[in-house]
């Protein structure tokens, strides 16, 4: 797990395939992975339920570049310490961890690539 | 005569629903004096709300009928058990604390209290479970188990309306510190402290629901997640759960420690045992 982080970006992709819009909008809405719409509302219609936790996205491909949406996936708290949203993409620091989470990030990195593609998209 | 039999049965179910509403209107005009007239701690207390300001009127309406609150079956198991002799010493709970209603009445508001013996914080679970010891000379019930669920409902349901009011002070004062730093502190993959869904985001929603303060005065509570009743700690765990924590043994001094904290954070609410919570 090394990146390199750049004025608050992560530049460089994770790994070498890029990211997949469509397989990032199934991770986004899949509870056991991205799950993003529990706390943010999200440009998605069809689903009635949106969380009020985080910031909309809708737009948020305008509002970030893909490096920025990136660090804010793989360690948001290197921006903000304070923040709620989890790091999808860290092992270390973490306190309590249930037994089948332990060492595994909640992504990988290839569904880091997925979900940073998708989330462009969002215009 | 077809139609006419016809006729005469859409007449008579006409009749039958008619009834109904009657009746329903009745229990609601004999009811509703009774739920304002109840001798109850209003269910805000400055900025403390209780889970109940955040249920549907219909889980408002479950929880305040005796005859509809599904948690009313753990109460009156309770009061068979608060009955029944237990143990070597063949003696009921009633042999040494008689009429519940008045032994036990603002018994639930005081827990979890400090413990001179153990040097611990014992709540109520375990206090029932050392009478059975000590008292009884019996085993002690397993943590979640029906029996030990309906004595500590039965017993809470005595104290219903009386405002939560437990000792942080003295010797409490340690477990009160160490139950607050447990509420502060993040935990699980998710990485998240209790304090930031149930303090900062209260009042927001995670996808449908509204997220509560997670007060804790209506434990045990009949939950319709589970479909059952639950105690304190199953719902503690039940919340690391969900942020993939390693949840605790039920009755961890960890959560009797958290359960302090808690109590004192929803001072003054009532006592609303058994509860009914999304």
């Amino acid at each position: 797990m090394s990146y390199d982080v750049v004025k608050n970006t992560i530049p460089a992709q994770l790994t070498n395939r890029p990211g997949d819009p469509e397989r990032g909008r199934r991770i986004v809405l899949d509870r056991e992975k991205g799950d993003c719409i529990v706390c943010h509302a999200m440009p998605l219609p069809d689903r009635q339920f949106h969380g009020t936790v985080g910031p909309p996205l809708d737009g948020v491909g305008n509002r970030y570049s893909a490096g920025a949406l990136r660090l804010r996936m793989v360690d948001p708290k290197q921006i903000n310490p304070q923040t709620s949203m989890p790091a999808y993409y860290k092992i270390e620091g973490l306190h309590q961890v249930a037994e089948g989470y332990r060492g595994k990030p909640i992504l990988t990195a290839q569904e880091i690539e997925d979900v940073v593609a998708y989330l462009l998209t969002l215009k | 005569v077809n139609a006419f039999h016809k006729e005469q049965t859409k007449r008579k179910q006409r009749q039958v629903f008619l009834l109904g509403v009657i009746l329903a209107l009745s229990a609601l005009f004999l009811t509703a004096p009774l739920l304002v007239a109840e001798d109850s701690t209003p269910y805000v207390v400055e900025d403390r709300r209780s889970g109940y300001t955040y249920l549907s009127p219909e889980n408002q309406q479950l929880q305040n009928d005796e005859f509809a609150n599904p948690g009313q079956l753990w109460v009156e198991k309770g009061r068979e058990l608060w009955q029944k002799p237990e143990g070597a010493a063949h003696a009921p709970c009633s042999s040494c604390h008689g009429d519940a209603a008045a032994s036990m009445r603002g018994v639930r508001a005081r827990y979890p209290r400090f413990d001179a013996r153990s040097k611990k914080l014992i709540n109520l679970e375990l206090q029932i479970n050392r009478c059975r010891e000590e008292r009884q000379h019996s085993a002690p019930y397993p943590y979640e188990s029906e029996a030990l669920l309906a004595l500590t409902t039965f017993i809470g349901f005595q104290s219903r309306g009386l405002p939560v009011d437990v000792r942080i002070d003295g010797p409490a004062q340690p477990f009160f510190a160490a139950g607050r730093v447990f509420f502060m502190r993040r935990r699980g993959q998710l990485d998240l402290a209790c304090a930031q869904c149930h303090e900062q985001y209260a009042g927001q929603r995670l996808r449908g629901d509204v997220i509560s303060q997670g007060q804790i005065n209506g434990f045990p509570i009949y939950r319709h997640t589970w479909q059952t009743l639950g105690s304190t700690h199953r719902m503690f765990a039940w919340c690391n759960s969900a942020i993939r924590a390693q949840p605790l043994p039920l009755g961890a001094d960890e959560y009797v420690n958290l359960e302090l904290y808690l109590a004192w954070r929803g001072r003054g609410l009532p006592v609303e045992t058994p509860a009914v919570r999304r």
